[in-house]
């Protein structure tokens, strides 16, 4: 039975970096990823969508083990310092496992 | 008064009084994009009623302001203000560059007094949004860096107020007044209404940037009410110069006197990211940006006509 564990990498973090985000994503290796817009408060105040540059969204990754060690250094190494970013990870089981 | 400014005194006091009245974002994108079309067209129409070889010197000197006068207000705010290198960078990008809503307020300003404008001023709004951005890279960065110009001038030369704005130009350019008329009702017959609500909205995202005020303190404040005069001033003076209307020479007054709160936030935030968006924003947005409309634009019409006056 092929193994059917991965990563979920959850990233929440400014509008603004979407495009750039996921670019590096695919090229990091992800095979896909899921933006939605968000809204929320944290270190950086209440950040409510109300217009573009208070807009958050939430990307999802999930991928395998190795992949998900490379994104999460990669953000840290380049922009937990400046910009709004929160990340974390949780174990998933997937349903077909060769696509991710 | 214009009546349209009691729309943002409206979202003003709903927000700061934690109402929950907010518009969606999306109404919020169109509001802006019809404002960017009108304002577009406008000028464009205008534009091909007129000499443009005329307007090729004016073009030039506008240019050179809009590089200029980040480079103004650079030094001052490191040798005065209590700024780092990136945050008074940041800050002399937003002053440099203009405010679409600003101008829109004094188009409305003038219409009220039947006072005309030259009709390349909407191009002088497309040409100094640009250079005071690239300055204030360069001066949070300086020249020699690993900084991605071809992703960052995409940025800024492609951003929403610039397609918009030069889209409008060509379309009202080429289609004329007479093949503009039927879009008429929609564009300028409902322009002040478009505005009215827009300021709504900018009410109450001013409000959310006035909290944040009470945080960052005085020196943000202060700097959001006394530079607007003094760099209105550069403009009425150069508009003068070049000979431009009153109203035009107000217009030029406004655009220079104002500070960008879209492009300029979202190249900084991408370019130099140490900077504290939210200082240059309130700034901006919560101090200069209510201070144009209420006393900026009066002002920069009266030292319009009072250089149009004493200089004949």
């Amino acid at each position: 039975m092929p193994d059917d564990s991965r990563r979920l990498i959850t990233i929440v973090t400014e509008a603004i970096l979407e495009v750039e985000l996921c670019e590096i994503l695919e090229r990091l290796g992800a095979t896909g990823y899921t933006v939605t817009n968000a809204r929320g408060s944290g270190h950086r105040g209440i950040r409510d969508a109300g217009w573009s540059s208070s807009s958050n969204v939430r990307v999802e990754v999930v991928c395998n083990e190795e992949v998900a060690q490379r994104i999460t250094n990669h953000l840290r190494d380049n922009y937990y310092d400046d910009y709004a970013m929160i990340l974390f990870e949780s174990d998933v089981r997937v349903l077909r496992p060769e696509k991710f | 008064m214009d009546p349209v400014i009691w729309f943002f005194v409206l979202g003003l006091v709903a927000g700061l009084a934690k109402s929950d009245l907010r518009l969606p974002p999306a109404v919020y994108d169109l509001l802006s994009t019809l404002l960017l079309i009108t304002i577009g067209l406008k000028g464009g129409v205008e534009l091909a009623r007129s000499d443009v070889a005329g307007v090729l010197p004016q073009a030039a000197g506008v240019l050179a302001i809009g590089f200029a006068l980040p480079l103004l207000v650079f030094p001052l705010l490191r040798a005065v203000g209590p700024f780092g290198r990136a945050d008074a960078a940041s800050l002399a990008a937003h002053y440099g560059s203009v405010s679409v809503a600003t101008f829109a307020v004094g188009v409305s300003f003038l219409a009220e007094r039947n006072v005309a404008y030259d009709s390349q001023l909407p191009l002088f709004l497309v040409l100094l949004e640009v250079p005071a951005i690239v300055v204030g890279i360069l001066l949070a960065r300086g020249l020699r860096s690993g900084q991605r110009w071809g992703k960052l001038l995409h940025e800024i030369f492609l951003g929403k107020s610039i397609v918009l704005l030069v889209g409008g130009l060509g379309i009202g350019w080429a289609a004329g007044a007479e093949g503009i008329a039927p879009l008429e009702p929609l564009f300028f017959d409902l322009f002040k209404g478009v505005l009215a609500l827009f300021l709504l909205e900018m009410g109450l995202i001013a409000a959310s940037q006035a909290q944040v005020l009470r945080d960052k303190g005085l020196a943000v404040a202060v700097f959001g009410i006394l530079a607007p005069v003094p760099l209105g001033a550069v403009g009425a003076v150069a508009g003068w110069l070049m000979g431009l209307s009153v109203g035009g020479t107000t217009l030029l007054a406004v655009l220079t006197g104002s500070a960008s709160y879209i492009a300029a936030p979202a190249a900084m935030r991408i370019a130099v990211p140490e900077a504290n968006p939210s200082l240059s924003l309130t700034a901006s947005l919560g101090v200069t940006f209510p201070f144009n409309i209420f006393a900026g634009i009066p002002i920069y019409y009266s030292i319009a006509t009072a250089l149009h006056q004493w200089g004949g």
